[in-house]
C-alpha cells in the first residue's frame, strides 16, 4: 500500500481581485522529502505556502496536511507545521530566551528552563540567550526562528527563503538541520529564488510559473546551470 | 501574553511615555480654559476626567496590535494552536494594566491641577473607574484587533468604538459626578448596574468574536 503524501495539493486556485495567482496547482509531498519550490516574483510561492499554512483560503481546491484539509480543519493542521516566512515572529524587545518561552507557553508546549536552554543550544544561540532579538542580526534571528519553530517537533516544515540573510557557516548549519528533519519523516517544501548549494537538501524541483506547476522533477544530479536551464526555459523569464 | 505585553512596554515604553506627555498636555489646556471658574470646573469635571481617560486610553488601545505587525507575529499568533479567546484575555488584562496606570496617573494630576481632594471619595470612584476601564478596555482590544491590519486603521478606530462605548460613557460620567458631589452611590445604583452589565456583555462578546477577528 502507498502512504498518503503528507502535503497533498489539488486543483488549488486562489484569485486576489482579477489576478489569478494559482490556477491549478497539484504537488504532493510525501514524509522524509524536501520540495523546493522555484518561480519568478509573483508566481505564488509564497500564497502557496501561505494556504497550506492555514494562513490564507482558496478560492478553489483543496490542500491537506496529514489527511487534514486546511481550509476547513485548519485547528488539527497547525499543531503539524512550522513556518518561517519573511517575517520571523520574533518580538524585537524580549530576550531570545523570552522569546521560546512566549511562543511555547501560548501553544501549550513544555517552557522549562532546560527545554529552552537546549533549543538554543540546538541553533547555537545560547551564548545570546539573555540578549534582546533587537541587537540580533537577520542571520541569528533566522536561526532563533527555526528554534522557535522547532519547539513544536512539527511533521511539515514551510519554508520561505530560508538560506536569505545566511552567511557560509549558517547555510551549512541549516542544511544539515533541513537534512536531519528529513530523516526524521518530516515533508519540507522550501520557496526559493536561489540556484546553489542549497538546493542539495532538496529531492524535487517545483517549477511554478503562469499560476501552476509548470515543472515537478527529481533533483537528482542536477548542478546549478541545469536548474537555471530548466528554471529559463518553464517561466517567463526564459520567454 | 499579558506578561509579554507588559515586558515589552516597559522595555519600549513607547505608549506609557507618550501617554504621559499627552495627559499633561490635555490636563494643561483643561485647566488653561478653566482656570478661573471654580463653579463651572465642578461641574464638567467628571466629564473632563473621562475625556481624559478616554482620549488616552484610544491612543493606548489603538497601539496593543501594533507590536504584533512587527516581524509578522500576528501570523504566529493565529498559528499558536489553541483556543484564541485566551489571546483575546491577555491582551485585554495587559491593556488594562497599562489602562490603569495611565488613569491613576491622570488622577493624580487632575486634583494637583484643579486643586480637588479626591481623597474623601477615593474608593467610590476608584469602583466607578474600574466599572468603566473594563467596559471601554474590552471593546478597545477588541476593536484594536479589527482594526489592526487595516490601512486607515488610525481613523477606523475611534469611529467604530465610540458609538460602542456610549452606554459606558453615559455611565462612568454620571457615576463620577455623583461621587464627585459626595452623593451615595445608591443615588446612581442604576448607571452602576448599567455599567457592571455593559462590562460583562463586551468581555463575553470579545471572547465570543475574537477568534473570527484574528482569522479574518
Amino acid at each position: 500500500m502507498v502512504a498518503e503524501p503528507l502535503i497533498r495539493v489539488r486543483g488549488l486556485v486562489r484569485v486576489f481581485g482579477a489576478t489569478r495567482v494559482l490556477d491549478g496547482v497539484d504537488l504532493d509531498v510525501a514524509a522524509g522529502e524536501a520540495v523546493a519550490l522555484l518561480g519568478p516574483n509573483g508566481a505564488g510561492k509564497t500564497t502557496l505556502l501561505k494556504i497550506v499554512a492555514t494562513l490564507l483560503r482558496p478560492t478553489r481546491g483543496t490542500a491537506t496536511v496529514a489527511g487534514h484539509d486546511c481550509a476547513r480543519e485548519a485547528e488539527a493542521v497547525r499543531p503539524l507545521i512550522g513556518v518561517v516566512a519573511h517575517g520571523v515572529q520574533l518580538y524585537e524587545d524580549l530576550t531570545a530566551r523570552e522569546n521560546l518561552k512566549f511562543w511555547a507557553t501560548l501553544s501549550g508546549l513544555p517552557a522549562d528552563a532546560d527545554t529552552l536552554s537546549q533549543a538554543l543550544a540546538d541553533v547555537d544561540l545560547e551564548r545570546h540567550a539573555e540578549a534582546r532579538v533587537r541587537t540580533f542580526s537577520a542571520g541569528m534571528k533566522r536561526r532563533l526562528a527555526l528554534a522557535r519553530v522547532g519547539l513544536a517537533r512539527p511533521r511539515v516544515l514551510l519554508l520561505d527563503e530560508p538560506f536569505a540573510a545566511l552567511d557560509a557557516r549558517a547555510r551549512k548549519w541549516l542544511e544539515a538541520r533541513l537534512e536531519g528533519f528529513k530523516a526524521g519523516g518530516g515533508a519540507l517544501v522550501m520557496a526559493t529564488h536561489s540556484f546553489g548549494r542549497e538546493l542539495g537538501v532538496a529531492d524535487r524541483l517545483a517549477i511554478l510559473a503562469g499560476g501552476r506547476i509548470a515543472l515537478d522533477t527529481p533533483r537528482g544530479a542536477l548542478g546549478p546551470d541545469d536548474v537555471q536551464r530548466l528554471y529559463v526555459a518553464h517561466t517567463e523569464e526564459g520567454s | 501574553m499579558a506578561w509579554k505585553d507588559l515586558l515589552v512596554e516597559r522595555r519600549s515604553k513607547e505608549t506609557l511615555n507618550s501617554l504621559l506627555f499627552f495627559s499633561l498636555a490635555l490636563l494643561f489646556v483643561f485647566q488653561f480654559a478653566l482656570d478661573a471658574d471654580r463653579e463651572r470646573l465642578s461641574a464638567v469635571l467628571p466629564g473632563l476626567l473621562w475625556l481624559a481617560f478616554i482620549l488616552s486610553g484610544m491612543l493606548g488601545l489603538g497601539r496593543v496590535f501594533l507590536v504584533e505587525r512587527e516581524n509578522d507575529c500576528w501570523e504566529g499568533l493565529l498559528l499558536a494552536p489553541g483556543d484564541k479567546s485566551a489571546i483575546y484575555l491577555g491582551k485585554l488584562a495587559g491593556s488594562l494594566a497599562l489602562m490603569f496606570v495611565v488613569e491613576a496617573m491622570v488622577l493624580a494630576l487632575f486634583a494637583l491641577f484643579f486643586n480637588v481632594d479626591l481623597a474623601p471619595v477615593l474608593p467610590p470612584l476608584i469602583m466607578v473607574i474600574a466599572l468603566g476601564t473594563v467596559g471601554f478596555a474590552a471593546m478597545g482590544t477588541l476593536f484594536a484587533a479589527l482594526t489592526a491590519q487595516a490601512r486607515a486603521r488610525e481613523l477606523l478606530f475611534p469611529v467604530l468604538l465610540l458609538p460602542v462605548l456610549v452606554p459606558v460613557l453615559l455611565g462612568t460620567v454620571k457615576a463620577t459626578e455623583a461621587v464627585l458631589l459626595h452623593e451615595p452611590l445608591a443615588e446612581v445604583a442604576h448607571w452602576l448596574k448599567l455599567l457592571v452589565a455593559a462590562d460583562v456583555i463586551y468581555v463575553v462578546a470579545g471572547l465570543l468574536t475574537f477568534d473570527f477577528i484574528l482569522e479574518g
